[in-house]
C-alpha cells in the first residue's frame, strides 16, 4: 500500500517536472532568439537535439558505460565490494580464471549450451522450411512451437524441475514405453545435469529462431518458387538454392545471438539447480564470486573475459558478413 | 513417385506432431497436476488425469500463501512506468537522431550502437555498485531505471519507423508555428503508434518475465514481482508440486491469453525486435 502511493507521488512529481521543463526549454531559447535574430537561430537549432538526448544519454552512460568502465577497473584489484581501499593486483584475477579448475570449468559447461544452440537452430530451420510450404493446421503448429518462448523463465524452470525429478514426467513416460533402465537422476547426476538443462534451453528458445526464420522465408518473393517449379526443381533444391541464400543474414545473426546467449546462460540453470552438481555457468559463477564470496575483483575479471569473448564473436561475424541493413543512420 | 511424395508428406506431419507433443507435454502435465489434491498427487503418476477438474483449491492456496496478488501489483507498476519511460526516451532519442544534424551525432549514435554489444548480464557486478550508490537497492525504481537505461532495441525500432514518416509533415507543422517539441509531441509521437505498439508488446513481455533484475536488486519480499514471488515457491512449498504447478499456471495463463489475442502483432513484433 505505502509503496504504491509513494510510487504514484514520485511518478506524478516526475510528470509535473517533465511537463514543466520540456515546453519551457523551447520558449526560453525562442525568447533569446527574438532579441538577436539571425545568428541565434542557428544556436537554437544546435541546442535542440541535445535537449532531446540529455535524458537518454544520462541513462545510457550511468547504466551501461560507467559500469563497463568500473568493471575493467575492479578487475585488476582485489576489492571485496565493501572496503574503502582497493589494492591493485594486476593480472592476478585473470590468471586465476584460467588456472583455477573450479573457475575454468564454466567454459566446459558453456560447450553444452553451444552444442544445444546448434541443435536448436537446426530444428528451427527444419520446421520453418516445412511450415513455409502449404500445411494443414499451419497456424496451430506455429503457435504451439513458438509459445514456450513467451513463458516466464521461473515458470519454465519449475516446470522442468518437475519434468526431470525422480518419478516425474520424463521417468513416467520412459517407464510407460518400457525404457525404465534409461532413467537416471536427470538433475542429480553430474553427467546428465548439463544435457538436461541445455535441453530445457532448446525447448525454450527454438520457437524464437523458428519464427524469425519463417518470417525471413516468407519474405522471399513467391515468383522464385514458381520459376523453380517450372524449371523442375524439387523441394530440396528449392531449399538449397532459394531458401538458404534468402535467409543467410538472419541465420548468421541468430548464430551470433546463440553463441553469446550460450555463454551468458543464467536463468534456467540458476532456477533449477542453482549451479549445483557441476552445472554452474559463467554468469552463475560470476554472481557467486561477487555476492557470496565477496570477490568482486575476480568476478569483474570474469565479466571482462566474457565481455571480450562476446565482442570478438560479434566482430568476427561483422567481418565475415558485413550487413548493410543494420545501420542507425 | 506418388507414394514417395505421400511418404514425405506423412513424415512431415509426423515430425510436426512429435514436436508439438514434446512442446506441450511439460505444460500439460503441469496443468493436470495443478488440479490434483495432496494425497491424489502422492498416489498417482504425473501422467494420470485428476479426479476432479474443478478442484481450484491449489490455485487459491498458491495465490494467497504465495503472495501473488502483491506480485501482480508490483509487476504492473514496474511494467507501466517502464513502458511509458521507454516510449518517451526511445522516441525522443529517435527524433533527435533522425530529424536533426548536429556536431556529435556520429559519436552519440556510436555510443548507442556499441552498447548493443555489451550483454547487460555481464556488467551486473559493477552495475550493482552504481544502483547501490544511487540508493536504489531494494526498490522497484532500480528495476525501472535499468529497464530504461539498457534498451537499444526500442530506439532502433523507433528510428526505423520514423524514417518512413515524411519530413514534409514536420515542415508543414513548423510553418504553422509549432516548436520542435510541438512537432515531436503532436506530429511525430501520434504517427509512431504502430511502432509504439510493437515496443509495448516486445518489451512488455520481457518485463513481465524478468527474473534476474528483481532477484538481484529487489530481494525484499514486499517488493516481490511475479517472477520472484514464483521463485520463492521453491522453499516453503518444497515438494508440494500440486501447489507449485498451480502457481506456475497462474503466471502462464495471462501470457497465454495475450498470445491468443495478439498473435499476429506478437509475431511481427519479435521479427522486428530480435533482428535489431
Amino acid at each position: 500500500m505505502g509503496r504504491s502511493t509513494s510510487g504514484r507521488r514520485v511518478l506524478s512529481a516526475v510528470t509535473r517536472l517533465a511537463g514543466a521543463l520540456l515546453p519551457l526549454a523551447e520558449p526560453a531559447v525562442t525568447a533569446g532568439q527574438k532579441k538577436r535574430a539571425g545568428r541565434s537561430g542557428v544556436r537554437h537549432r544546435k541546442i535542440t537535439p541535445y535537449l532531446f538526448l540529455i535524458v537518454p544519454l544520462a541513462f545510457l552512460i550511468t547504466f551501461t558505460y560507467v559500469p563497463a568502465a568500473n568493471l575493467i577497473w575492479f578487475s585488476v584489484t582485489d576489492w571485496d565490494g565493501i572496503d574503502k581501499t582497493k589494492n591493485i593486483v594486476g593480472a592476478d584475477n585473470f590468471i586465476e580464471i584460467f588456472t583455477d579448475p573450479e573457475v575454468f570449468r564454466v567454459f566446459y559447461v558453456s560447450l553444452f549450451y553451444i552444442a544445444a544452440s546448434f541443435i536448436q537452430m537446426g530444428l528451427a530451420l527444419y520446421f520453418a522450411t516445412v511450415l513455409s510450404f502449404s500445411t494443414r493446421f499451419r497456424n496451430l503448429f506455429k503457435g504451439i512451437l513458438f509459445f514456450p518462448y513467451l513463458i516466464n523463465g521461473v515458470a519454465i524452470g519449475l516446470m522442468f524441475l518437475y519434468f526431470f525429478q525422480p518419478d516425474g514426467t520424463l521417468d513416467s513416460l520412459l517407464k510407460a514405453v518400457g525404457l525404465q533402465e534409461v532413467t537416471t537422476q536427470w538433475l542429480g547426476n553430474p553427467d546428465a545435469v548439463n544435457p538436461s538443462l541445455a535441453a530445457t534451453s532448446v525447448w525454450r528458445y527454438t520457437g524464437l529462431n523458428f519464427v524469425l526464420f519463417l518470417g525471413a522465408i516468407q519474405s522471399i518473393p513467391s515468383q522464385l518458387y514458381e520459376a523453380a517449379d517450372l524449371d523442375g526443381a524439387n523441394r530440396f533444391q528449392q531449399f538449397r538454392f532459394i531458401i538458404v541464400p534468402g535467409i543467410k543474414r538472419i541465420i548468421s545473426l541468430s548464430f551470433i545471438l546463440a553463441i553469446s546467449g550460450s555463454l551468458a546462460v543464467f536463468e534456467i540453470p540458476f532456477i533449477m539447480t542453482g549451479g549445483a552438481n557441476g552445472s554452474a555457468t559463467f554468469v552463475i559463477e560470476t554472481i557467486r564470486q561477487a555476492f557470496t564470496f565477496r570477490q568482486v575483483g575476480l568476478a569483474s575479471a570474469m565479466a571482462v573475459v566474457l565481455l571480450v569473448i562476446v565482442l570478438i564473436v560479434t566482430l568476427v561475424q561483422r567481418k565475415l558478413l558485413p550487413d548493410d541493413e543494420v545501420n542507425l543512420t | 513417385m506418388r507414394s514417395v511424395a505421400n511418404l514425405f508428406t506423412g513424415l512431415k506431419y509426423l515430425s510436426l506432431v512429435v514436436a508439438c507433443f514434446i512442446t506441450l507435454l511439460p505444460l500439460v502435465v503441469l496443468f493436470i497436476t495443478s488440479f490434483k489434491s495432496k494425497e491424489e498427487y502422492a498416489n498417482s503418476s504425473p501422467l494420470d488425469l485428476p479426479r476432479n477438474w474443478f478442484n481450484f483449491e491449489n490455485f487459491v492456496t498458491a495465490f494467497t500463501r504465495g503472495n501473488m496478488a502483491l506480485g501482480f501489483v508490483n509487476t504492473t507498476f514496474v511494467l507501466v512506468v517502464s513502458l511509458v519511460g521507454t516510449i518517451l526516451i526511445g522516441t525522443m532519442t529517435a527524433y533527435a537522431i533522425d530529424r536533426f544534424e548536429f556536431r556529435f551525432k556520429k559519436i552519440i549514435i556510436g555510443l548507442f550502437l556499441l552498447a548493443t554489444l555489451i550483454p547487460a548480464v555481464t556488467t551486473q557486478v559493477a552495475t550493482f555498485q552504481i544502483v547501490n550508490g544511487l540508493g536504489l537497492f531494494n526498490s522497484l525504481w532500480a528495476l525501472i531505471a535499468l529497464n530504461l537505461g539498457t534498451d537499444i532495441v526500442s530506439i532502433y525500432i523507433f528510428v526505423q519507423f520514423m524514417q518512413s514518416i515524411p519530413k514534409e509533415l514536420d515542415e508543414a507543422a513548423m510553418l504553422d508555428g509549432a516548436s520542435k517539441f510541438g512537432i515531436y509531441w503532436r506530429v511525430i509521437l501520434p504517427l509512431l503508434k504502430p511502432a509504439i505498439a510493437t515496443v509495448v508488446i516486445v518489451k512488455g513481455i520481457a518485463i513481465y518475465n524478468e527474473f534476474y533484475l528483481p532477484y538481484l536488486y529487489a530481494p525484499n519480499p514486499k517488493l516481490g514481482v511475479i517472477s520472484t514471488a514464483l521463485f520463492r515457491f521453491k522453499g516453503p512449498f518444497g515438494s508440494e508440486w500440486e501447489i507449485i504447478s498451480a502457481g506456475a499456471m497462474i503466471v502462464i495463463i495471462p501470457t497465454l491469453i495475450i498470445f491468443l489475442v495478439l498473435q499476429r502483432y506478437i509475431y511481427n513484433g519479435f521479427t522486428q525486435g530480435a533482428t535489431k
